[in-house]
């Protein structure tokens, strides 16, 4: 549990279009880190090459290399599946699956899993949605779709599905871009909660949020259309937002941006 | 009268910018052009746009036309059926016996017309509903995007392929190609009612069983397209969703393809079956006629109810026997209104997930 991650000279493409150029990053365990950036500067996609969703898109493609804990994720032995089973995401909207309760969505993961004993899923349940901070919302009708949940409510649900497998690192794309702010505060307070045992990446459009929750912040910017996204700078958050080092990242923090 | 209204206008909108007044200047002098723009402002009932109109009139006629059409079909069925019900002298639906010739001493009674028609149709279905599933997940989810096109449209041209060469193909290549097969499992199955020696020649291949096949490659066209459509159309979310868990393939068709898309697939079958349940030509070269009745083996040859009206055109010129088979349409109009009421049902019980 709570692995440190680290990215090494890592290049991604769609096709031939180069998205992601030299990505190097190490994400500490037990720590918040933000991706910001302008919109197309890569840093979802970066996000989804740590978990090998990236890949998923045709013809995309990965170079360099992403070790969990000293393991190449990226390595030819390793299964694309296993990977996701170690390495959580939610998504920027909230994405249950419709046709499951809401207990079956939260241990959907571990059913993929092989684990069928009912005892079992049911603790599972309870912590990953105490985990999420939704039990008390839901523990009356676990056994309705998850679908009938309000926005936020859902963003959690999905969240307690991530964690329900005791992932080494949780990735975060955009969870709030989607919620209102109350919504939004409740997943931020979870955030700082949940990076007691995980290992959180989380991409985010919105600054504040950059600042409130994350203990350090990598800035990614794009050069001009159609060039690949580069990572311009990352430290601590403190610093990213008190004291940058590079000019880009002053001025889209300041809002001087473009 | 009109022209000063009109010549107002400019003035009165360009008040929120001069520059607007500046812009509308030209509209002024070419102000005896549209008078009419001016009319509606008299009237104070809610503006409907003649397109609107027209738009509304053309779809509502559509509507009640359809309605109306199918209401006539019903009528005309039932109008025409009554008389020859009338002159029936055994009970027409439990009677297995069918004698028109006749038209003074009318015996007609459809049991083993349907009997063998849902047969056939159901046959067809369970043969081709596993088919077309396994196609339309192949095309939407296995199948690379430059494969799956071409493929796609190999299967819709199987719906092209007109009904009396299917009916050919069965009757003088799959017959006999089924024999074998066929015989084999009257042989070693023979105690189950449904594989039983039939009432005609097996060798023939004329038998509920190979029109049960032939239907099913008919009515796997418009299965598959239709399960195709909706499966393709599963929220790119949910399938990324089961993939960040670690989900393979198939757990992510499973776990999220399946479920989105079974309301779509059962209405997809049903529709196939309604085409199963009405194929005329096909099934009437590749069924072996017989007077014998129908015994519930997939041996048997005999008449759906299409391919039995057909085959009695002949017979059509009597009024009183012509009634014996539009009593028989009846049914069969009847019998798919019910597998559509059917289906409808089982799609409601699933839209609380979509």
């Amino acid at each position: 549990m709570a692995k440190r991650l680290d990215i090494k000279d890592l290049n991604l493409y769609y096709g031939k279009f180069h998205a992601v150029e030299n990505v190097s990053l190490a994400v500490p365990p037990k720590n918040v880190t933000a991706f910001i950036g302008p919109s197309g500067c890569g840093k979802s996609t970066v996000l989804r090459s740590l978990n090998r969703m990236h890949e998923v898109a045709p013809g995309a493609r990965v170079e360099g290399k992403v070790l969990l804990d000293g393991e190449d994720i990226y390595a030819s032995t390793v299964d694309p599946v296993e990977v996701r089973r170690t390495i959580g995401m939610v998504f920027q909207r909230p994405n249950p699956f419709p046709t499951m309760s809401i207990r079956d969505n939260v241990v959907a993961g571990l059913k993929l899993a092989g684990v069928k004993n009912k005892k079992e899923l049911d603790e599972v349940a309870e912590r990953s949605l105490r985990g999420a901070n939704l039990w008390n919302e839901v523990k009356d009708r676990l056994d309705r779709p998850g679908g009938g949940l309000s926005g936020g409510q859902q963003q959690r649900l999905c969240i307690a599905r991530a964690i329900a497998v005791q992932p080494d690192v949780l990735l975060m794309d955009e969870p709030c871009s989607a919620l209102d702010p109350i919504s939004t505060l409740a997943i931020e307070d979870l955030i700082t909660e949940l990076k007691k045992d995980y290992t959180i990446v989380i991409v985010t459009h919105n600054m504040q949020q950059a600042a409130r929750v994350s203990d350090q912040t990598a800035f990614f910017n794009l050069l001009g259309v159609g060039q690949p996204g580069q990572l311009i700078e990352v430290d601590d958050t403190e610093k990213i937002f008190s004291n940058p080092g590079q000019k880009a990242t002053e001025d889209y923090i300041s809002g001087r941006f473009g | 009268m009109n022209d000063p209204v009109v010549a107002k206008r400019p003035a009165g909108s360009g008040d929120p910018g001069a520059v607007r007044g500046v812009a509308a200047a030209p509209t002024a002098s070419e102000a005896p052009i549209p008078p009419t723009p001016a009319a509606p402002e008299t009237t104070k009932a809610p503006h409907v746009r003649p397109g609107d109109r027209i738009f509304r009139g053309l779809a509502t006629g559509s509507g009640v036309f359809i309605v109306v059409l199918i209401g006539a079909i019903g009528l005309f069925l039932i109008l025409q059926a009554i008389p020859s019900l009338g002159l029936d002298q055994i009970n027409f639906l439990t009677s297995r016996e069918w004698n028109t010739t006749d038209p003074a001493n009318l015996r007609f009674g459809i049991l083993d017309l349907l009997l063998v028609t849902v047969i056939v149709s159901i046959l067809a279905l369970l043969i081709a509903m596993p088919i077309a599933l396994g196609i339309a997940l192949f095309l939407t989810q296995y199948a690379p995007r430059n494969l799956a096109r071409p493929f796609a449209y190999v299967v819709d041209l199987l719906a092209a392929v007109p009904s009396i060469v299917f009916g050919l193909w069965g009757l003088f290549v799959l017959g006999p190609v089924l024999f074998p097969f066929s015989e084999w499992l009257i042989e070693n199955l023979g105690w189950i009612p449904l594989f039983a020696k039939g009432n005609v020649n097996v060798q023939l291949g004329g038998t509920i069983f190979t029109a049960g096949i032939v239907v099913a490659v008919m009515i796997l066209p418009i299965i598959t397209a239709v399960s195709r459509e909706v499966f393709d159309r599963t929220p790119r979310m949910h399938i990324e969703g089961a993939i960040a868990l670690g989900a393979t393939k198939w757990e992510v068709v499973r776990t999220t393809v399946l479920p989105f898309g079974k309301a779509g697939y059962v209405s997809a079958s049903m529709l196939g079956l309604g085409r199963a349940l009405g194929e005329t030509i096909a099934v009437m070269i590749i069924l072996s006629t017989t007077s014998a009745s129908f015994g519930w083996s997939l041996f048997d040859g005999g008449a759906t109810f299409a391919s039995k009206i057909a085959l009695a055109a002949p017979e059509f010129n009597d009024t009183r026997s012509a009634g014996a088979y539009i009593a028989a349409g009846l049914v069969l109009f009847v019998l798919t209104f019910v597998v559509n009421a059917i289906a409808r049902s089982i799609v409601a019980g699933h839209k609380e997930y979509e």
